[in-house]
């Protein structure tokens, strides 16, 4: 249907768009990660460490949880065993992507590296399937300030002191907010947020952190039910 | 504690590696039913809801209410009544924030 040049340009196309969407959340990223850095070095880590942990981790919620169990005179093992509860999230956002990544297994693996909350919410189509090249556009500035924010963080920190002071932590639920409000585009969409919500408070103080989130994801199961009527 | 933040970077690291590339190692290329699309399409609002309490209202295992709280609502009510972008919700709500800590 259509030839191998004009496909790179909507590849390119695709790309471009996907940056400047990711845009305001680099922004945001910036400042998410600024705190990280600051967090960290607090808890002990080495500006190197900081700031290797953001470039190859790059995963916020991972990170800050982690660091706060190694603070809280948790041990290695415990820190890395939130992080993947923390991450598991990725694991039905990477099994919704899977379809729509061509290429051999390692390929695939490699291109869901790219997947970060914005990125993978923004490059949803909306039918199921999603836009790689909008993912990995979007993913790429907020890479740069994340590591950008850490580094600022990591060096800079003793100038802040107390990061709460600033109302720093209300900008990660905000984040996520600002990408739940986009992305609630219809009735059955804002129930489903209403009762992931549910599900998540209620596990809360009785489930490890993460689980809570985890478990939430189970309610868009509901779609199921839904396409029956049709199917 | 040096080699304990080490092991956790490490540790870290290949967990998230391993959590981000698994569908697509088991999913790729397949086509969906739409029934499983249906799915899908509702894991954003689900997921994206549950980190916005948990990450407010979560303090390790228990729920609380901070000022961290009424800032995220001030921006978030911005965003939707005002249209206001993401980068100026998070100031307001970071600032509304602060202003609750400094003044409470």
């Amino acid at each position: 249907m259509t030839s191998p040049e004009s496909r790179a340009e909507d590849h390119r196309a695709s790309f471009v768009a996907g940056a400047r969407a990711g845009i305001p959340y680099a922004a945001v990223g910036l400042l998410l990660s600024a705190s990280f850095g600051v967090i960290a070095r607090d808890a002990g880590f080495s500006v190197a460490a900081a700031i290797i942990m953001s470039a190859i981790v790059f995963a916020g919620s991972a990170q800050f949880t982690a660091v706060a169990i190694l603070v809280g005179g948790g041990t290695a093992g415990a820190a890395v065993a939130a992080a993947a509860l923390m991450n598991s999230r990725f694991l039905p956002m990477g099994i919704a992507l899977g379809p729509s990544l061509p290429g051999p297994p390692a390929l695939r693996a490699a291109q869901g590296q790219t997947v970060v909350d914005a990125s993978w919410a923004m490059a949803s189509r909306g039918d199921g399937t999603f836009d790689r090249w909008f993912l990995f556009g979007s993913t790429a500035p907020q890479y740069v300030c994340w590591v950008t924010g850490t580094t600022l963080g990591a060096f800079g920190g003793d100038l802040l002191g107390d990061t709460s002071r600033f109302g720093l932590d209300a900008i990660y639920p905000m984040f996520f907010l600002a990408l739940l409000i986009s992305e609630i585009k219809n009735r059955r969409a804002a129930s489903i947020a209403l009762a992931g919500s549910v599900v998540a408070l209620a596990l809360v103080e009785v489930t490890p952190a993460g689980v809570p989130v985890l478990a939430a994801s189970l309610v868009a199961l509901w779609g199921l039910r839904q396409n029956r009527k049709t199917a | 504690m040096t080699s304990t933040i080490w092991w956790t970077i490490a540790g870290a690291t290949v967990v998230t590696a391993l959590i981000k590339g698994f569908g697509p190692v088991v999913m790729g290329g397949r086509e969906l039913s739409p029934r499983i699309n249906g799915v899908i399409m509702l894991m954003a609002p689900a997921l994206l809801a549950a980190l916005v309490v948990t990450s407010i209202l979560a303090e390790g295992d228990r729920l609380h209410v901070g000022a961290d709280f009424v800032g995220v609502v001030v921006g978030g009510a911005l965003m939707i009544w005002a249209r206001a972008g993401v980068l100026t919700a998070v100031l307001v709500a970071a600032g509304v924030t602060a202003a609750i800590r400094f003044f409470g």
